[in-house]
């Protein structure tokens, strides 16, 4: 909405921008607060992850415990319908195992997978962006080049092949713990790239602004300059898309979970669980598979909207 | 004066924003008599295009006519339902817009636009429709309008499409035009020739025009009357010769004194101190008095109105008092 | 024009070369081919013959050049895991893929345009705001979630579509489709909505905001200034604005469809290209995993170069800007 497309009159086209930035004014926490919407989504998100911190401590039971696990318990629905348990209230699996236990549990695998490699994509991606941009020459010529390529196939498909390479170079399917390293590498290895392509546009803005040349001019080194003056402006976009990116990759776990080249049924996740769950929904037996289900959709949907508020506030433009 | 083709009274224009109503378009009031062209001067943000926008109907939402009413021919269009409106806009009133490089669909060929513009308006056929696009293009003096009726917008240069445009606009004979600074992104070169063009069309059509401009010369040279806003509201209002040569409100004066001339004895070009008020800080009396080096104390409390002067009418308390002054 | 077709040429030239490197590299040095091929008392003597047989004892660039003559050929070697020509897998599971992707795109196609169209026309209307809710859900639920919420619905609760395979096939040639027989078409309702939900969202998305944008424009005001009928407006002068970023997208998810058919035909147990991938993937079948590398990527290329034919189409301006060059 403009008021007066008219005139380019110099000192009045300000005026006008200025009315513009009072209209769309937009303080980051009264835009957090007008949206009640994005204040639940905080509090789910955050819920999620004080929840499978404490886990050990607050989950009725541990499920990977051999000795309290009963198969006489296996099967049980949930606890408000017929024949529940109300010692498993949410149910149990095919080996006794209470759903809302396992779902805290495995929730914490995830959250943790999501958070470790979404701190590897980042690590590359804006080591990678600041050498690019600062740079330039062949050195950002092949990093751009590696990231056009990769680019040209979805994330899901790049994290599953590294998945799949590394499982047969490492022999993971005899190494138990190994799986859960190989997730965050194949997941972190296959989202660097945005984060690339950003930091690497705004480090060719800011290299050539008088700050960073005064940085030269006193001798301080390009990782210096980089890391200490470069780094600083390029945190706002990069929070965001790793925001974004948090629910990508939890998502992204639950899929090669779910399509068994994840973590295997002993050291479930999420995706895990429903893997797990899916082969009894034939019979019925939607809990099994429905809770984790609930559980995943409500973490990534709380992630990603959460994200969505943080790009439209912190950059429009992004937009 | 004849009946006025078009006649606003009291039309106020607010946007609603979070930090309260903003007025863009402040009681004003003024006609359009057939055949006539009425400039409109005034700096960015005065409210000049918001009031041609309110005349056709176009004020983009949140944005609001909140008070007064426009009528055309004597009918009241400000309150007419939308497909009403449609029928009335590019068939009895047209448009033309700043930049004709923004005004085409890039992806339509201009015999296209054309076309659609003249069929959504009158029962004509494809044939007899691009006929007349043919003519028009001509009348626009596009050269060879026959062959270039098939190109995109793209493959005309900047003068040539506000010559589309133009044709566009009158492409269903309307009565009233709306010309919203028609020259502003031209060359200095064009500017000339689309002015008069645009002048030709609608003399010879009886088109009466509200022409849009920052530009005095413009003004000056094409209008038959001038209004002159600031801040959202009407300062002086007459026939151009009157206001340019002997203007009665102070910031014509400033404006007046603005244009540069030849005339190697003319006084150093006048500059108005400040800038115009953003629309939420508009001051409490007379809009002007920040700036104005008359200004009396009643200019600080009560907003003047428009009061006639000769055949002019002037919102100041200066003049008014003359003119009380002269009648006692 | 041609400058243009040549330089894309180029670059699709480049990135098959890429991935063909890749999958020589995964071919040749992930796990041995040998050990895969034999069982563990095979003598040593066999292994060696073995070895000379598949020429694993040349030197390398002899063996990227073969790999990369196969290949042209379409020639993959045999599968580790079941002993077969892989060309001849993938062929036979190729139809399934390419026909469920396709009805994917097209179920978000139909239904994504004319979404995004109306929210971005009627912004605030609580139609839009029940699209945009539905948009939400479906790009935060995964696919493979909202897969096994339509078996639980449709198969397991309702019993009316059925909850795996393809349904009966008919056989045109080599290809083997299910298009033409009423089971192979109710086979074919929940894998395409299942995967074709997330990118029916992102085409309501897309739409809506670019809708969004181009109605702010300049010649949008002014052919609401001409008196043009709303219709003519958005969905002439608007939607055929939004097209050129759309069809962009809607290009690179056909490829992302191909990918993520991959979970679809998982959940579904769709016989499709993804399923073999997926198998491969578990079991190491590095010549399998290699040649879905290359065919994904070739489809790819291919997708990206109709999507720029159809710029040209669209944008007249690309056609002036390609015959100048």
């Amino acid at each position: 909405m403009e008021i007066d497309a008219g005139d380019e009159d110099g000192s009045a086209a300000a005026d006008d921008t200025g009315f513009l930035a009072r209209v769309r004014d937009n303080d980051l926490l009264h835009s957090f607060l007008r949206n009640r919407l994005v204040v639940v989504a905080a509090a789910v998100t955050l819920t999620f992850v004080l929840l499978s911190v404490l886990a050990p401590w607050i989950a009725p039971h541990d499920p990977y415990d051999v000795r309290t696990l009963s198969l006489l318990d296996s099967h049980t629905p949930p606890a408000w319908e017929q024949g529940g348990d109300p010692r498993f209230l949410l149910g149990t699996d095919d080996q006794g195992r209470d759903i809302l236990s396992t779902i805290l549990f495995g929730a914490r695998i995830s959250i943790a997978i999501g958070i470790l490699s979404v701190l590897l994509a980042m690590g590359i991606g804006v080591s990678l962006g600041l050498i690019a941009g600062y740079f330039g020459g062949p050195a950002d010529t092949v990093i751009m080049r590696i990231a056009d390529v990769q680019l040209t196939f979805p994330a899901i498909l790049t994290a599953l092949l590294i998945d799949g390479v590394a499982r047969v170079m490492l022999g993971a399917h005899q190494s138990a713990g190994g799986e859960f390293w190989i997730l965050v590498v194949a997941i972190g290895l296959s989202y660097w790239v945005q984060y690339a392509r950003t930091v690497r546009g705004v480090t060719l803005v800011e290299r050539n602004k008088e700050y960073v040349q005064a940085a030269r001019l006193i001798g301080l080194g390009p990782f210096k300059i980089m890391f200490a003056q470069v780094l600083p402006n390029v945190m706002s976009p990069v929070l965001v898309i790793a925001t974004i990116n948090l629910a990508l990759a939890v998502l992204t776990e639950a899929t090669l979970s779910f399509l068994g080249v994840g973590l295997p049924p002993t050291e479930p996740s999420l995706g895990t669980l429903i893997r797990i769950g899916n082969n009894f929904l034939m019979s019925g037996e939607y809990w099994i598979v429905i809770f984790p289900g609930i559980a995943l959709a409500a973490l990534v949907l709380a992630v990603n909207l959460v994200g969505d508020w943080l790009r439209d506030a912190l950059n429009p433009k992004l937009r | 004066m004849t009946r006025p083709v078009l006649s606003v009274r009291g039309l106020r224009v607010e946007f609603p924003t979070r930090k309260g109503v903003l007025v863009a378009v402040d009681d004003i009031s003024f006609d359009i008599a057939e055949g006539e062209v009425l400039g409109v001067v005034g700096e960015s943000g005065a409210g000049k295009s918001m009031t041609g926008s309110a005349v056709i109907g176009l004020i983009e939402p949140p944005g609001r006519i909140a008070g007064g009413e426009v009528r055309l021919d004597g009918r009241r269009i400000d309150n007419l339902p939308y497909e009403e409106m449609r029928r009335i806009r590019g068939r009895r009133i047209g448009m033309i817009f700043q930049d004709p490089l923004t005004s085409l669909n890039p992806l339509y060929r201009i015999g296209d636009q054309i076309v659609e513009t003249i069929r959504a308006h009158a029962p004509v056929g494809e044939k007899a429709a691009r006929q007349r696009a043919i003519a028009l293009l001509g009348d626009v003096g596009i050269q060879g309008a026959e062959a270039r009726i098939d190109s995109y917008p793209h493959q005309f240069s900047g003068g040539m499409r506000q010559r589309v445009v133009i044709a566009l606009a009158l492409a269903a004979d309307p009565e009233l035009v709306i010309a919203d600074e028609p020259t502003t992104a031209l060359d200095v070169s064009i500017q000339a020739q689309i002015i008069q063009l645009l002048k030709r069309l609608c003399r010879e059509r009886g088109t009466a025009v509200m022409l849009i401009t920052h530009d005095m010369g413009v003004i000056a040279e094409t209008a038959d009357r001038v209004a002159v806003m600031y801040a959202g509201r009407i300062a002086e209002i007459g026939p151009v010769r009157d206001v340019v040569q002997s203007p009665h409100h102070p910031y014509t004066k400033g404006l007046m004194g603005s244009i540069p001339t030849l005339d190697a004895n003319a006084p150093r070009l006048m500059q108005i101190p400040g800038a115009m008020p953003r629309l939420n800080a508009i001051p409490k009396g007379c809009a002007f008095h920040p700036r104005c080096m008359e200004a009396l104390g009643r200019c600080w409390q009560d907003r003047p109105e428009p009061a006639a002067i000769g055949r002019s009418e002037v919102a100041c308390w200066l003049t008014a008092g003359a003119v009380a002054g002269a009648g006692r | 024009m041609l400058a243009f077709a040549i330089r894309r040429v180029i670059e699709a030239a480049v990135v098959m070369l890429t991935v063909a490197l890749l999958a020589f590299v995964l071919f040749r040095f992930v796990g041995d081919p040998v050990n895969q091929m034999v069982g563990q008392d095979t003598p040593l003597e066999d292994r060696i013959r073995i070895r000379q047989e598949l020429g694993l004892d040349d030197p390398v660039p002899v063996q990227l050049g073969r790999f990369l003559w196969g290949a042209v050929r379409f020639d993959f070697g045999i599968s580790y895991q079941v002993k077969q020509p892989v060309a001849a897998l993938i062929a036979e599971r190729f139809p399934a893929t390419i026909e469920l992707a396709l009805a994917a795109a097209v179920f978000a196609v139909v239904l994504g345009i004319p979404m995004g169209v109306y929210t971005g026309i009627h912004r605030d209307s609580w139609l839009s705001k029940i699209f945009l809710t539905i948009s939400l859900i479906g790009i935060s639920l995964p696919t493979f979630l909202i897969g096994i919420l339509l078996i639980y619905l449709f198969a397991v609760k309702l019993g009316v579509l059925p909850s795996f395979g393809r349904g009966e096939v008919v056989a045109i040639g080599f290809w083997r489709t299910g298009l033409l027989t009423a089971s192979g078409l109710k086979a074919l309702i929940l894998p395409a909505i299942t995967l074709g939900l997330f990118q029916m969202t992102l085409v309501t998305r897309l739409v809506r905001s670019e809708m969004l944008e181009v109605l702010r424009t300049d010649y949008i005001r002014f052919a609401r200034a001409r008196g043009l009928a709303s219709r003519a407006i958005h969905f002439g002068h608007a939607l055929k604005n939004t097209l050129v970023p759309v069809i962009t997208i809607i290009g690179l998810q056909v490829g992302a469809l191909i990918a993520f058919a991959i979970i679809t035909e998982t959940v579904f147990q769709w016989p499709g290209m993804g399923l073999l991938f997926i198998q491969s993937v578990q079991n190491a079948d590095i010549p399998v995993m290699a040649a879905y590398l290359m065919m994904v990527a070739l489809l790819f290329v291919l997708i990206n170069f109709i999507v720029d034919l159809l710029y040209v189409a669209v944008d007249p301006r690309i056609r002036i800007l390609g015959g100048a060059s």
